[in-house]
């Protein structure tokens, strides 16, 4: 099977090697089996346009210096993905009512096949999101990849990490164990502690004074469908503005400002 | 005032009107909880004479309706003390969470003290704080004797000075200025 010449951005594109028929060029059934990924491609290409922005995502250019901590947003990236589609696997089976909140995780846990691994990955998941997520943060700070023209994108960032948090927040109170319930108790007892509006925003966190039948579903919303749409949307814009503006070079390289020459490279 | 711009302004009021009667509607969904009144709740936990005015008995009862076992909550009931100038025909129930960040506290009969063990709080025998990082005196619940038992009703917090105030969370101040900064919120039932 050839690789889709589609894909490739036409300066990288290897000529065909003497004797070598160029793509698409005819020959036997076997030869235009072998265009076959090539061909589909190109008929999706032809309709939507979308190798022209895949080949801009996958063969933008990078500083000199690029390193292993420029991978950390993608780490997180990938953390979320795991948690977003353990998260479903974990929504079939669970219940979001106080009184069978418990016994739907139990049920889950010791009785579906892998239930256990699947929710040890999320619950093992949010910590290696939340950790990996601080990494990213103080990559980007330290490497002083937040300055113009990345403003934006520091604070999208930070949103994202709020977001996350609050993903934490509401997620462990899922389970309704006691360990749960009583972090949820604390948790909105230090939200009522802000002045003026604290004893309000807590009652609209908890729907009410106490943790009750509606605090559970209403962080189970907040859980599935606000919170993930929102980092589903901000992380689209993220990744927009870090395609769009590129990376930075590490602070080590960025030192020297006598350019080595004023020749401009083409590719 | 051209017909082009009445138009556009009527449009967009329209649209304005259209936009506010799906928004609000959600808005009023997510808020109502704050502005409800929570029905007020006496549940009966035992008879008159089960309580004395030196100790502390441990009560279970429902706080919260329709939710099972975590509907319930603990609290400590005794008989009004004279030597505290309490009304010995009247009871005292005092909550178990603690005025810090809500850990049910514990009472400790040696000492005539509740504890708390997250943080350490630690409060005298009528509640007061005597130690620890709790903010103010322990919650009470209020008491009244119907059909030969001791009922207990709707919590209510105390200041300093055991004075009742409607019902705060764990981590406000009470009394003066604090009734401002931490508002009482409808959704409580006033205190006695």
């Amino acid at each position: 099977m050839r690789f889709p010449q589609a894909l490739i951005p036409t300066p990288l594109r290897r000529p065909p090697a003497p004797g070598e028929k160029a793509p698409g060029d005819g020959g036997g059934p076997i030869e235009r089996a072998k265009d076959a990924p090539a061909d589909v491609i190109g008929w999706v290409d032809e309709r939507t346009g979308a190798t022209g922005f895949l080949t801009g995502m996958l063969y933008r250019k990078v500083p000199k210096g690029t390193n292993w901590f420029y991978t950390l947003g993608s780490a997180t990236l990938f953390a979320f993905t795991i948690q977003a589609i353990t998260g479903v696997f974990l929504a079939m089976y669970y219940t979001p009512s106080p009184t069978e909140a418990y016994d739907s995780v139990t049920h889950l846990t010791n009785d579906v096949w892998m239930g256990e691994f699947v929710r040890g990955m999320h619950k093992w998941g949010a910590t290696v999101m939340i950790i990996v997520i601080f990494l990213h943060m103080g990559r980007v700070f330290f490497f002083g990849a937040y300055k113009y023209p990345r403003e934006l994108n520091w604070v999208i960032g930070v949103v994202l990490l709020i977001l996350t948090l609050v993903m934490g927040l509401t997620g462990y109170l899922l389970p309704f164990d006691q360990r749960s319930y009583w972090a949820t108790v604390v948790a909105n007892n230090i939200t009522g502690t802000g002045p003026v509006v604290g004893p309000y925003l807590a009652d609209f966190l908890r729907a009410g004074p106490e943790v009750g039948g509606t605090t559970i579903q209403r962080f189970y919303a907040i859980h599935m469908l606000l919170v993930p749409g929102l980092i589903i949307a901000l992380i689209g814009a993220h990744l927009y503005l870090v395609v769009k503006l590129g990376t930075t070079a590490p602070p080590w390289l960025r030192a020297e400002t006598k350019p080595k020459s004023l020749r401009r490279e083409e590719v | 005032m051209t017909r082009r711009r009445a138009f556009s302004v009527a449009v967009q009021a329209l649209g304005g009107v259209a936009g506010a009667a799906v928004v609000l509607p959600a808005v009023g969904f997510a808020l109502a909880p704050v502005l409800d009144e929570e029905e007020v709740l006496w549940e009966p936990v035992g008879a008159p004479d089960d309580f004395t005015a030196d100790s502390y008995k441990p009560i279970v009862f429902t706080i919260v309706e329709d939710i099972g076992e975590t509907g319930k909550t603990t609290g400590y009931v005794r008989r009004g003390s004279p030597d505290l100038g309490e009304d010995p025909d009247e009871f005292v129930a005092v909550s178990t969470r603690c005025a810090h960040a809500g850990c049910p506290v514990r009472f400790v009969e040696a000492a005539g003290n509740f504890i708390c063990p997250c943080h350490g709080g630690v409060y005298d025998f009528q509640g007061k704080v005597i130690g620890g990082p709790p903010v103010r005196p322990l919650d009470r619940f209020q008491t009244r004797v119907q059909g030969g038992q001791v009922e207990v009703g709707p919590r209510y917090s105390v200041t300093s000075q055991l004075e009742p105030v409607r019902a705060r969370d764990p981590g406000e101040f009470t009394g003066g200025i604090w009734e401002y900064i931490y508002p009482p919120r409808p959704s409580v039932p006033p205190p006695p």
